[in-house]
């Protein structure tokens, strides 16, 4: 009998590490985010010979030097210090043996801490392919630890590393066997004694790869920053740093190369010549990074990817739509009718309907970033556009989030995911939802049809298409503002460090392609769906309640057909002009007034907070429109409308200009903030991006209707 | 005859001679070790990032990135 392992799956980017994960544990994965962090945890069950054990897929990390957040929770899952969770039993560490040098640094890091240890060597056939000659018993006896070669991608392989896990002795790696130096020796072992075995509560088996950091680092690592006797640490490790020097080492540099010292006895450090040419990732990377073919290539896949997300959704979301009407209608004619009804129906089916229309936008854009992932083409573009992305604080691979925010922020901001750096990572989703996504169209489609004249200019350029091409402009612009702003709020320097990977390219797996997609899904639906069903029910109390008995005269009447507006004129409209909803629209008038905004405005910026298009249905509902969508009729009575008192116009090009940039810059959508809090791990960050996004809004629009208005196009 | 690789982007191989500045070790954990050789691949549409050769895989490097390695 077998016990129950815990197994760590650590490696580098790109070295199949998620296929093998996959293959391993199957559909049995949960996927959520550590506590307080923004990295991914995806956690799997693999059963042998009858015995379940739990597979941890640790974030790819090319160093336990922790640095970056990824690295410090590989470096402290394994230590056993994250969240109290025990350090696990087996550390499966996979290498990409066409890439042998580098990825054994990892190794001989995880070696130090003395976990029992298999070393997979994955894309041997790429090896091979490539003439490499990589040894693994020759590995084997270096390390001292099993190594397996595998084909990640072959079924076989799989049980291969099955057996290999069934049959490991969890025998512990004799650590540090490529320390040579003995002043360095020595360094470490004051380190370990003055200050990490007296003052720290670190795991033991983490004081020497601890200690080198402390070396190696010469500011004393974030880790101790604030810890009380910090003095005393800086005062060891100094020490520490000049037994290396006076011995004519470097501190900083010598643990680095003693691992790739120790490391080429493994591998004769064989890539120096010719051996390992990749041609094929050469020819490819000739033409698609080419200077000119380069972004020209990038610009038709990105506009590909638009159409996707934009135009080959679409139906599949009618679809949604149409099921998620028609059931909230049988649901209304089946249940009696009363509060209950009204709540499943409007509040719990209209917002469940509002959670799963975004599946389409979503998946499709997940299979296209899985596919440029998987093929190793995205680190390209990201290289083709670091240039121009830099200039305005963000990073090459922000470019493909920021495309996909024209179509929905929501996809956008979970494909920030493929940026490594969490500030530009960071950067990126803060300033996306000022892309103007899809549904401002219907809003902008309604007011510019209504209120700006269709003239053209020059005798070319129609007015109304300007305004769409205006406004899709002024979000650019502000997005671009934004980023080099927020980008002055970070301590860090003026760059972060870039060093990407161009992995060399490959067929992706397509089973891992489709998971990919699915999951995505999954997480959006599952993580932010339960935010945006709460806040749909609130609105539809607020729309709701407090219930009013409607007047006889208000009952009885029928659709106006008179010029002159009155705003009671059905039920409906009468019932949200009563709800808090209405109310609130009515208390608020004072403040959106200098905006040119009136109170029934003033509800539809409530309601439009579930999602921007619902505003154009609530000015149905308050206009008395018959039917839905009669967007005609609502964009008449718009222009009909009259304030009672002075009998002006309520809307004119100008209010209607500034609604707009109100519209175009606001932060009105719940989905939005749901996948914002999922995606950064706290409420923090939601919370402020709906605060100057709307500020931003309101400053923009008072500034559109006040100059405006005082320069005479009130 | 050294100098710094930001400031050798044209296609071609050198040796790396020394690697200094704030992103040392993590350059000399990708495995940019003195005595290395290297090769500029080519360079990115406006000038940097460069993609280079090491150990045989590719690596782009910003130019402030590439100022950390002196090539000889």
């Amino acid at each position: 009998m077998q016990q129950s392992l815990d197994i760590a799956l650590i490696g580098n980017p790109n070295t199949g590490k998620s296929t093998i994960f996959n293959g391993l544990t199957g559909m049995k994965q949960k996927i959520s985010n550590y506590p307080g962090v923004t990295v991914e945890r995806k956690v799997g069950r693999m059963t042998i010979d009858g015995t379940e054990h739990r597979v941890i897929d640790l974030p790819g990390t090319y160093s336990l030097n922790h640095k970056k957040v990824d690295e410090k929770i590989t470096y402290q899952t394994l230590i056993g210090e994250f969240e109290h969770e025990r350090s696990p039993d087996l550390a499966m560490v996979i290498l990409d043996a066409s890439n042998l040098d580098r990825n054994l640094y990892l190794a001989t890091q995880v070696m130090d801490l003395g976990i029992p240890m298999i070393v997979v060597l994955n894309m041997m056939d790429i090896a091979e392919d490539r003439g490499l000659g990589v040894d693994p018993e020759r590995i084997s006896e270096t390390l001292g630890v099993p190594v397996v070669p595998v084909v990640g991608k072959r079924r076989k392989d799989i049980e291969k590393l099955r057996q290999a896990v069934a049959g490991h002795d969890l025998s512990r790696p004799e650590p540090l066997r490529w320390q040579s130096d003995d002043a360095m020796n020595s360094a470490i072992e004051m380190i370990t004694e003055k200050w990490l075995e007296s003052y720290t509560d670190l795991p033991p088996q983490s004081h020497p790869i601890e200690a080198l950091r402390l070396i190696s680092d010469n500011q004393l690592s974030d880790a101790f920053k604030n810890h009380p006797d910090r003095g005393k640490a800086d005062e060891i490790v100094a020490e520490a740093r000049k037994l290396i020097e006076n011995n004519g080492g470097n501190p900083s540099a010598d643990e680095v190369l003693a691992r790739y010292n120790f490391i080429e006895q493994c591998t004769d450090g064989q890539e120096d010549e010719s051996a390992g040419e990749d041609t094929l990732t050469d020819k490819i990377d000739a033409v698609v990074t080419h200077k000119v073919a380069g972004p020209v290539i990038f610009v038709g896949i990105l506009m590909v990817m638009f159409q996707a997300i934009f135009s080959w959704a679409e139906p599949f979301m009618n679809m949604i739509d149409l099921i998620f009407v028609q059931a909230g209608n049988w649901l209304s004619t089946t249940l009696p009718p009363g509060m209950l009804n009204d709540l499943l129906v409007e509040g719990v089916v209209a917002g469940l309907g509002g959670v799963v229309i975004f599946l389409p936008q979503i998946m499709f854009l997940f299979l296209f970033i899985s596919i440029l992932e998987g093929t190793g083409y995205m680190a390209r573009a990201a290289f083709v556009m670091d240039g121009v992305m830099t200039k305005i604080g963000l990073h090459g691979r922000s470019v493909v989030p920021l495309i996909s925010g024209f179509a929905c922020a929501i996809p956008g901001i979970m494909a920030t995911r493929t940026i490594d750096n969490w500030r530009d990572r960071f950067i990126t989703i803060m300033v996306l939802p000022w892309m103007a996504c899809s549904a401002r169209l219907p809003v902008y489609a309604l007011m510019i049809a209504a209120f700006i004249p269709d003239q053209t200019l020059l005798g070319f350029f129609g007015l109304q298409g300007l305004t769409f091409f205006g406004l899709y402009f002024f979000g650019i612009v502000m997005a671009v503002l934004a980023a080099v702003l927020i980008k002055q709020f970070f301590p860090t320097g003026e760059q972060t460090p870039f060093m990407m990977e161009l992995p060399s390219y490959k067929m992706p797996k397509w089973s891992d392609v489709f998971k990919n997609m699915f999951e995505r899904g999954w997480v959006f639906v599952t993580q932010a769906g339960k935010i945006i069903i709460a806040i749909s029910i609130v609105l539809w109390f607020l729309a709701s309640f407090p219930e009013v008995e409607v007047p006889q005269d208000v009952q009885q009447a029928q659709t106006t057909t008179e010029t002159s507006f009155n705003a009671q004129t059905s039920p409906e409209s009468y019932k949200l002009k009563n709800s808090y909803a209405g109310m609130l629209g009515q208390a608020m008038e004072p403040v959106i007034a200098p905006l040119g905004f009136d109170w029934k405005i003033g509800i539809g910026l409530i309601t439009s907070f579930a999602a921007r298009e619902v505003v154009v249905g609530t000015l149905n509902t308050i206009y008395s429109v018959e039917g839905d969508g009669e967007v005609v009729t609502l964009q008449q009575k718009l222009i009909n409308d009259v304030d009672p008192e002075t009998g002006e116009p309520v809307f004119t090009t100008l209010t209607a200009l500034s609604l707009m940039i109100f519209f175009a810059l606001a932060m009105q959508c719940m989905s939005t903030l749901a996948i914002v809090k999922r995606e950064t791990n706290t409420w923090k960050w939601p919370i402020v991006m709906f605060v100057y996004m709307t500020a931003f809004a309101y400053l923009c629009s008072l500034l559109t209707f006040q100059v405006g208005t005082a320069l005479g196009y009130g | 005859m050294s100098s710094l690789l930001s400031e050798r982007t044209d296609p071609g191989t050198s040796r790396i001679k020394d690697i200094s500045g704030p992103e040392a070790v993590r350059l000399m954990e990708m495995g940019l070790t003195p005595g290395r050789k290297i090769e500029v691949v080519r360079t990115a549409p406006m000038g940097f990032p460069i993609e280079i050769k090491v150990r045989g895989y590719l690596l782009s490097l910003r130019e402030s990135e590439a100022k950390c390695i002196t090539v000889e």
